[in-house]
């Protein structure tokens, strides 16, 4: 399997999420709410909705959510 | 449509926000722990010499989450010294931990004050890494720079099909949006330019960019929809920023 991105990869992402999500403001919002609930093994996704559609959207919010999840994790782990 | 590169240099901002020595309850805040919440909104409403402790504490904790984000990006920004990425860090902890005082109130504690608070310094060191990256850069507007990737497919039919699917998305782009959504979707999802830097570019928000982002997906999908094409299921997942 190549990890390069394809067509239909390419079409996904200018069309976008297919379903609703929150925006960008109301993603800041949750973002810290959400990254500990993925970090506590809860299902974040079911509690909060729209927002995993919203960060396959949102390039930028996805980084911002990947950041900090990180960095959580790392600031958990090294106490 | 092609906006002027920026050729303004980041400015350098002295931080006000080191620690330094206080007297009276000196170290009643030190050592805070980072999962005790009540613990940090009773020290940073606390007592003045408590509270100056409490907010020295937590400039340390979002300097150093600025410094894990920039350093997260240093493919991008490779050419920039040093001290200016210091100062990058220290910008954005100083605008985080004003913007966490100025919004405590609203801290519901549906998440650790910590992890609340980091998301502050985390966006704000971000926007400045995408600005940074892209700081002399030209920004296209243009829908008719972009070259979709055409790999091979499975077979010949599939191979037609996304192709007759990006055509279409070609013709949707031109007569289904207004300019205005053509062009932040040229800029954002053809062309690549990070949302930040187009707001910065714009003088916007990232918000107000991806609600209209947002309205031209659900017009082009529409418009895709009434020419025959199956794309209600479609889901991303990509783009850089």
């Amino acid at each position: 399997m190549s990890d390069e991105p394809t067509t239909r990869d390419e079409i996904a992402k200018l069309l976008g999420p297919a379903g609703p999500e929150v925006s960008c403001e109301r993603c800041f919002e949750l973002l810290d709410q959400y990254v500990d609930l993925e970090l506590a093994g809860e299902d974040a996704d079911a509690r909060l909705p729209g927002l995993r559609a919203h960060l396959d959207g949102c390039p930028a919010c996805r980084e911002d959510h990947e950041s900090l999840r990180d960095f959580v994790r790392l600031q958990s782990s090294s106490g | 449509m092609h906006l002027p590169v920026t050729h303004q240099a980041p400015a350098a901002s002295p931080s006000f926000y080191r620690r330094r020595p206080v007297s009276g309850a000196v170290g009643r805040a030190e050592g805070l722990r980072r999962d005790d919440s009540a613990a940090w909104l009773a020290a940073l409403r606390g007592p003045a010499a408590v509270r100056e402790e409490a907010i020295a504490e937590l400039h340390d904790l979002l300097l150093r989450g600025a410094r894990y984000e920039l350093n997260r990006r240093r493919h991008t920004l490779g050419h920039v010294p040093h001290g200016e990425l210091a100062d990058l860090a220290t910008q954005a902890a100083d605008d985080a931990l004003a913007a966490i005082l100025a919004k405590l109130d609203t801290f519901r504690g549906a998440s650790r004050f910590t992890t609340w608070a980091y998301k502050f310094a985390l966006l704000e060191a971000g926007v400045r890494a995408r600005r940074r990256a892209w700081h002399g850069r030209e920004v296209s507007l243009r829908d008719d720079e972009w070259s979709p990737v055409l790999d091979g497919a499975p077979s010949a039919q599939q191979v037609v099909e996304a192709n007759e699917l990006l055509e279409a998305i070609r013709v949707a782009i031109r007569t289904a949006l207004t300019p205005h959504q053509r062009e932040v979707f040229a800029a954002l999802a053809l062309n690549g330019v990070p949302i930040d830097v187009l707001a910065e570019r714009l003088n916007t928000t990232r918000g107000a960019l991806y609600k209209t982002l947002h309205d031209a997906r659900r017009k082009l999908r529409a418009s895709l929809a009434d020419a025959g094409f199956d794309v209600a299921t479609t889901t991303t997942l990509g783009g850089g920023s």
